[in-house]
């Protein structure tokens, strides 16, 4: 009985951090979807999300709802820049340079962090306080409930505002075919904006639930997650928003049961050989479309 | 004619080595130098075999890979655990490190290079920087090399001191890339980079060249590990993390992508720079990514596109000029 339980609570927190990969998944998949780019410094906005938080409730002093809306405008607006400054002048460049630029634009990030708040990881308390439950001997905390709950209405409500609404529509428009999109009166750089304004915003929320999570900060904090969630979003397919969600669940399990029954430090080597077979054997993902290439 | 201007070129080239190499040679027995930059020679030397050898990924095959410090890490545990277990001459292990350092790390670039290839741009940069985190959490958890602790009591016996062979060794490394770049396979790696559909339908083997590149850059890095490890005596592997990587990186890409001679300026300035300027340390890391991101932006711009614009129309004034 204690093994069943056993593996269910490791199969509870592989979802947990499996919905938070899925977030930041979600960032990576709506980008590339778009922008055709892989956005390198996206784990790194997660980690801005995080000090932003801290310096908004630790430092100031404001009150928890407030910070939170806080720390997720900044992040988004912080996005958009980035989008503005670095991105935007390289969109018909070569994709090796704008790689390197969004490995900059990453590198960058984290070195400000590490000169404005120095190397020493700080220790933040959770912001996010809900008593904790037990079902039939299943202990579930509240960081994870809260984290379930988060990630469900996130993707319902980005679901809904991609498919439904007049600016969705325009995404996948720009997405399916730039310059299409521009003809048909579509204002393709306002909707890129958006993206990652919507990809950063989404980075935030995944900053705050791991920091909650995590307790303590550090200047790369967001490096490894950041990563593992790219590997999310290519287990489940580039581009697509519910492979990002899948893939980020899948990824968060296999992580959780590989250091709970193989090895913790062979958990990173693991979810990386997953991504490399993924590639090798699926190289679209799970539920990814196959495009094939034009001369 | 055409001969001519080549053999010029070599025999400026050679010129330079010797005076680079004299030059190098007077300060350190003149002792004009003192310990600081002493220290900094060999790492110079290690750093230009690095970005040389990542030169040919980046430059002319036209992939980003972000595990260059990996290779390296394969090469410079594999030489220290060789050096270690040998009791010969330290010029004859030496010698036998830096192979077993290098065939090792080119042994590994193949068959991380074999599933790698039918990947590219993207995708290709994602899995090598896995495979870089791969084999830094391997070694940390493997008894051989001492995991987090680090490997202990390698021989210092690529100090500066021993200049001379490392010199040796990095001129072999240059020579080795810049004449492959040059020959009939350096057109092919590079017709891979411009136009692969095109490469192929000509009847290049895109695969073929792809895993050559992988293997020959994978061994000189793997070279420049091995010298590492004996000129630091202990090796950890949170020295070969994504950090490392990324400095390679930076050296190529200040050096101008593709250009060997700039990669080896730039690797000799990034090492040099921090010890000149050690006030300024903790902007270090700040100034590469600005470096990356400037340099990025100022290659596709209309600016650089007007200079090179202006150039061509000289050029093509002073031909017909001369036509007159």
């Amino acid at each position: 009985m204690s093994l069943i339980n056993n593996l269910i609570e490791q199969l509870i927190n592989g979802l947990r951090t499996g919905s938070i990969y899925a977030l930041i998944a979600l960032g990576y998949t709506m980008v590339y979807g778009i922008a055709k780019m892989i956005n390198f410094a996206h784990g790194d906005i997660i980690m801005v999300g995080a000090y932003a938080l801290y310096v908004f409730t630790s430092l100031l002093g404001l009150p928890v709802p407030v910070c939170i809306i806080l720390t997720i405008i900044a992040c988004a607006v912080l996005g958009v820049l980035v989008e503005r400054i670095a991105y935007k002048p390289l969109r018909n460049a070569p994709s090796l340079a704008v790689l390197i630029t969004a490995i900059g634009v990453s590198y960058f990030l984290q070195n400000v962090a590490l000169l404005i708040f120095k190397a020493t990881p700080i220790p933040f308390g959770s912001v996010i306080k809900v008593p904790s439950i037990k079902i039939g001997g299943v202990h579930i905390s509240g960081i994870t409930i809260v984290t379930f709950a988060v990630t469900v209405i996130a993707m319902v409500i980005l679901t809904w505002f991609i498919n439904k609404t007049k600016a969705g529509s325009a995404m996948r428009a720009v997405s399916e075919d730039k310059g299409a999109a521009s003809l048909m009166g579509i204002n393709v750089n306002k909707t890129i904006s958006m993206t990652f304004a919507i990809g950063s915003a989404l980075a935030a929320v995944a900053g705050i639930l791991f920091i909650c999570q995590y307790e303590s900060l550090s200047p790369t904090l967001g490096a490894l997650p950041g990563i593992k969630a790219f590997v999310a979003a290519v287990l489940g397919g580039i581009g697509s928003i519910p492979g990002a969600m899948l893939g980020g669940i899948v990824l968060g399990i296999i992580e959780s049961l590989s250091k709970a029954y193989i090895s913790t430090q062979l958990a990173d080597a693991i979810v990386f050989g997953v991504l490399v077979i993924v590639l090798l054997v699926k190289p679209s993902g799970l539920l990814g479309k196959m495009k094939a290439e034009k001369v | 004619m055409k001969n001519k201007k080549i053999s010029k070129s070599t025999i400026l080239n050679i010129i330079i080595a010797i005076v680079v190499y004299a030059a190098v040679m007077a300060l350190i027995k003149g002792g004009f130098l003192g310990r600081q930059a002493m220290s900094i020679i060999i790492p110079c030397c290690i750093n230009v075999m690095l970005a040389v050898s990542l030169c040919l990924l980046v430059g002319f095959l036209g992939e980003l890979t972000l595990g260059h410090a990996g290779f390296m890490s394969i090469g410079a545990y594999a030489g220290a655990l060789t050096t270690n277990a040998l009791d010969l001459p330290p010029v004859v292990e030496l010698i036998i490190g830096l192979l077993v350092g290098g065939i090792m790390a080119a042994l590994f670039s193949f068959i991380i290079g074999l599933p790698v290839l039918r990947l590219k741009g993207d995708y290709l940069a994602i899995v090598t920087l896995g495979f870089g985190e791969i084999i830094k959490s391997v070694i940390n958890s493997l008894g051989v090399t001492g995991g987090a602790k680090g490997l202990t009591g390698i021989g210092a016996y690529s100090n500066y001191k021993n200049f001379t062979f490392v010199y040796i060794v990095v001129l072999i490394t240059i020579l080795v890339i810049s004449n492959l770049v040059k020959s009939r396979h350096g057109r092919a790696i590079c017709a891979v980079r411009d136009n692969y559909i095109a490469a192929e339908a000509v009847g290049i083997k895109v695969s073929k060249f792809k895993t050559m590149a992988f293997v020959i850059s994978g061994f000189f890095a793997g070279m420049a590990g091995v010298f590492y490890a004996h000129n630091v005596g202990i090796l950890k592997p949170i020295n070969f993390d994504y950090n490392k990587s990324i400095e390679i990186l930076v050296m190529v890409v200040l050096g101008g992508m593709g250009n060997i001679k700039g990669a080896i300026i730039a690797a000799v300035i990034l090492t040099a720079l921090p010890e000149v300027l050690r006030g300024a340390a903790d902007f270090r890391m700040l100034l590469y990514a600005v470096v990356l991101i400037a340099m990025m932006l100022f290659n596709n711009s209309k600016f650089k596109l007007a200079l090179i614009e202006k150039r061509n129309l000289k050029k093509a004034m002073s031909i017909q000029k001369e036509g007159e």
